[in-house]
């Protein structure tokens, strides 16, 4: 099969030259796909033309400028050889703030590098100012730029059909139903005409929702080959320089304002998120993390000023925690930083501002409603697990022999299925609102149950939980369950929201599955009432010498699905005309109960479920190498209430894991003029089994109200260890005058705070007004 | 670049078979396992001999495919994980991963496979830190390790005396 190559700028903002060698081969046609879209984006940046390779800037290091076809990768390698450019380099913004002075602008069609700014007000913020007993300004927070890296990079097969201009795409998207959408306009074909199947997928935490740019370069370069299938298996370096990143973001002059007894009762902000070089699937992170506006606290008045900006970086895209894990690691840090200022222990601050068991169902500020939970609880089971007492003695002896040790707590939220309806917030044109998905449940011609769902798993045992789901409506044993996973369009089990993303199969998914497998009994129920002459509520399922049947109590006469299936099938002249509805072959879409947001007020209830997580580290930070090392780490868990428990432990340690990676060793970086530094596995160095501590792991169950079966989303993990590990070096620093201003930590930054003092100094970050 | 590419014929021993083919010099071995011979179960991560995606056992040693010549591997024996199970039945290794959930996307699991048989086979009790240094060179994305661990000293359970 020919391979796609490319051949990816190497410098910052380079212009090229040469453009006819720097324009592809393949989108040498009339219709050059701009991936922006109107639908998805509101001006300005709607105006951005977004093309899958490069027109006449590059505006980041790997931005693809030039698409190769050959009948292997090593040749398609050696032609990219002879691609020569010469670039012009401009001035790089690689920074948002610096961005927003827009004195160098990356897209002149938006004249601005700002993609969009709202404030986001709630409660009287000026009155909680005025009235405060202390308040706390805190100059800079910055949460940094990493990916999730999955293991396997994209990979793409495109075949577009010359005769009927069908494409046909096997490929690792995350979320088919939505590139699609974007497809298929940019490439002016019919949605029908594109057909995508997923298989197994390698991994994807969001990042691989954003490949649809490749997809569009090998759709085309097919169609100019003919027809003929071309696979794009993305390289490592590729991937590092030019999927996705998650979310950079700053937070600027935080005011907090508390009681008397430290309870928040408002927070001002300024928030400045980088979305690199093109808002992909931006602006929507403009609206996200508002669906934990108020994190795990109590506050009411708040006034969040969010800008996104543009730079010379890799563009984003919803990576595991999206949008949602930069401000809750924010809350925490000013939670952190508030209580040791006014002097009240952490764990006794976070006990005063939690939202209480007994306030559930919970609605924030901006109208968002938290389905269940009891943070207190799990702060206690946390504690007991790691052994808070006798870590607190020891931390006080070793400090007292110089070792620094910290303690740190973090408290943080899974916000699952989205309400699409925030779309609008950033974008009033959007014309998305809700959440749905698709299943389809049959017996199919010899009685064998199948159930298709419209999503595409990367391990999280979807095959499991939804045959789980429909063995315990048919009353049979899972393993007689067929399930279809992986995405196909031809399934026809779809909707627009289908894929895998979100922290919601277990709320969307299995809410379909389950609607399906309900409809699909109701049928077999009518089917057997007939055949068995008997009526409806005599009917029992279960499971017979001859396989899963129906049967009835009051004769003992029983049909099993074989016999089901044959009638609907293959002999249909036994049935009455008054069951010939009777499928056998259920289709169910789940909608979730949303409502469209208040554009204007920014106010509505935007997730579904609201997982919670609680962890505690302990943190030493070595006193000669300034190597941050974690002695003990707990993390307990709440998804309400719990489908397949080794499936929910698997997916908190797997989310653990990308929080410690993120706080401690991966890192995206750029150096001063745009090159990124991390491009290789071997710079970004992802968390392996010799640097990830053994978790303990303790759980509660909160049934949520909100989804049929109780349980919560909670593939992410909001982030955790991210928020616990600052809070622990944190605790460690604070005696030497340090403010953990940074997501990222490591022997550098660590060592240029404490013996350099050239950052992180709490008497240039942090400020206390006393009034009482 | 030559106008045409000289290529080189090797012999090895593929999960016990023995084959005959000619690669280019600049093959790699994971290259002439995956597109060669269609044994696609060793996956590429990196590239950069970090992630042991593509962990094969070449005489018996664990090895990154992706850091290996074809060529090398001339005269080589070779076990990919398509060469694991015994008589058509999953290995003790792969069932102990699999009952352990020492597996979620499943991509870096051959690989792992592969080390956890090197590892098992020169020590057959192996403590905690064994099992991590027997690893490091593998990365997971998915599990955060925990159940791999769990999934190997299961392992070690199930084969001692093997
Ligand atoms: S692909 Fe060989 S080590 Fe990663
Ligand atoms: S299971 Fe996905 S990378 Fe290990």
């Amino acid at each position: 099969m020919p391979m796609l190559g490319s051949s990816a700028s190497t410098l910052p903002r380079p212009k090229p030259c040469l453009e006819s060698y720097a324009r592809s081969q393949a989108v040498k046609s009339n219709r050059r796909p701009n991936l922006s879209s109107k639908s998805a984006q509101s001006p300005p940046c709607s105006k951005i033309r977004d093309y899958p390779l490069a027109i006449s800037t590059a505006l980041y290091q790997g931005e693809p400028v030039a698409a190769i076809v050959a009948e292997s990768p090593s040749l398609a390698e050696d032609a990219a050889e002879l691609i020569q450019v010469e670039y012009e380099s401009l001035e790089p913004v690689l920074d948002a703030e610096q961005a927003l002075e827009d004195k160098s602008i990356l897209h002149q069609e938006m004249g601005t590098n700002k993609v969009w700014n709202g404030v986001f007000e709630y409660g009287d913020v000026d009155k909680s100012f005025q009235e405060a007993a202390y308040v706390v300004h805190i100059d800079r927070l910055h949460f940094h730029r990493f990916s999730s890296t999955p293991l396997e990079n994209n990979v793409v097969i495109a075949e577009w059909n010359p005769k009927d201009d069908h494409i046909y795409y096997s490929c690792n998207n995350s979320f088919p139903s939505f590139a699609i959408q974007f497809l298929a306009a940019h490439l002016t074909v019919h949605i029908d005409r594109i057909r995508v199947q997923t298989a197994d997928i390698g991994g994807s935490f969001g990042i691989k929702i954003t490949n649809y740019p490749q997809m569009a370069v090998c759709a085309l370069a097919s169609k100019k080959s003919g027809g003929r299938p071309i696979k794009w298996v993305e390289t490592r370096s590729e991937h590092m320089t030019s999927s996705a990143h998650g979310n950079e973001r700053t937070f600027r002059d935080t005011r907090v304002a508390l009681d008397k007894d430290g309870v928040i009762t408002a927070i001002a902000s300024r928030h400045i998120d980088d979305c690199g070089a093109y808002p992909r699937y931006e602006p929507l992170g403009c609206v996200i993390w508002s669906q934990v506006f108020p994190g795990v606290y109590q506050f009411k008045n708040a006034r969040i000023d969010f800008t996104q900006a543009v730079t010379n970086k890799c563009p984003v895209g919803p990576n595991r925690g999206y949008s949602r894990m930069q401000h809750l690691w924010f809350l925490e840090r000013v939670v952190d930083i508030c209580a040791h200022e006014i002097g009240i222990p952490a764990d006794e601050m976070r006990l005063r501002n939690y939202i209480q068991p007994e306030e559930f169902p919970y609605t924030t500020p901006n109208g968002c409603v938290y389905d269940s939970g009891n943070y207190p609880k799990m702060l206690e089971i946390a504690k007991q697990l790691i052994g808070w007492d006798g870590w607190k003695k020891k931390q006080a002896e070793l400090r007292k022999e110089g070792r620094l040790i910290g303690i740190g707590i973090g408290t943080t939220l899974d916000s699952g299925t989205n309400n699409f309806g925030q779309s609008q917030i950033v974008n009033p044109g959007a014309p998305f609102s809700g959440n749905s998905q698709g299943a389809n449940c049959k017996l199919d011609i010899y009685g064998e149950v199948v159930v298709a769902v419209g999503s595409c798993p990367q391990g999280q045992g979807h095959e499991t939980t939804a045959a789980q789901v429909v063995a315990d409506v048919l009353s049979i044993s899972p393993d007689l369950i067929s399930v279809r996973t992986g995405f196909d369009t031809e399934r026809n089990v779809h909707t627009g929201f289908s894929g895998t993303y979100a922290s919601q199969f277990a709320v969307s998914g299995l809410s379909a599955v389950h609607g399906a497998a309900q409809k699909l009994k109701t049928e077999m129920k009518r089917l057997a009432a007939f055949v068995l002459e008997t009526k409806e509520d005599d009917l029992e399922f279960s499971t017979g010498a001859q396989g899963p049947e129906v049967r009835a109590n009051s004769t003992g006469k029983s049909i099993n699905y074989w016999g089901l299936a044959n009638i609907v099938n293959v002999n249909s002249a036994v049935l009455p005309p008054e069951l010939h509805e009777i499928t056998l072959n259920c289709r169910y879409i789940w909608r979730a109960p949303f409502k469209v947001p208040d554009k204007q007020k920014k106010y509505g209830n935007l997730t579904l479920t609201y997982a919670s997580q609680l962890h505690i580290a302990v943190v030493e930070v070595d006193r000669e190498t300034f190597i941050p090392k974690i002695l003990d780490y707990v993390a307990v868990d709440d998804c309400g209430t719990v489908i397949n428990p080794p499936i929910v432990e698997g997916q908190v340690y797997g989310a653990t894991a990308h929080g410690i990676g993120a706080a401690l060793l991966e890192n995206c970086v750029y150096d001063a003029v745009g090159n990124m530094l991390t491009s290789t596995f071997s710079d970004y160095t992802p968390i392996t089994a010799l640097n990830m501590p053994t978790v303990r792991y303790g759980h509660i169950e909160t049934p949520s109200p909100h989804s049929y079966s109780g349980a919560k989303g909670m593939g992410e993990g909001g982030a955790a260890p991210i928020h616990t590990i600052s809070a622990a070096l944190q605790d460690a620093l604070f005696s030497n005058g340090i403010i953990i201003e940074d997501s990222f930590n490591n022997a550098d930054t660590l060592f240029r705070a404490v013996v350099g003092r050239e950052i992180y100094q709490a008497d240039k970050l942090v400020k206390l007004d006393r009034r009482v | 670049m030559p106008e045409t590419i000289e290529r080189v014929p090797i012999k090895l021993k593929v999960n016990g078979k023995s084959r005959a083919v000619s690669v280019e010099p600049r093959t790699l071995l994971v290259e002439l396992l995956r597109e060669g011979l269609d044994l696609t179960g060793t996956h590429v991560g990196c590239d950069t001999t970090y992630c042991g995606a593509c962990t094969v056992l070449m005489n018996g040693a664990a090895v990154k495919s992706c850091t290996i010549y074809a060529v090398q591997a001339d005269d080589a024996e070779i076990v990919t994980v398509e060469g694991l199970e015994i008589d058509g039945q999953l290995h003790p290794i792969q069932k102990a991963f699999g009952e352990s959930y020492g597996l979620q996307c499943g991509y870096c699991t051959p690989g792992l496979l592969l080390s956890t048989y090197q590892l098992l086979s020169s020590n057959k009790q192996p403590n905690d830190k064994e099992i991590r240094k027997a690893i490091a060179g593998n990365t997971c994305r998915c599990t955060g390790y925990q159940n791999i661990f769990k999934a190997i000293r299961l392992a070690a359970q199930n084969t001692k005396g093997t």
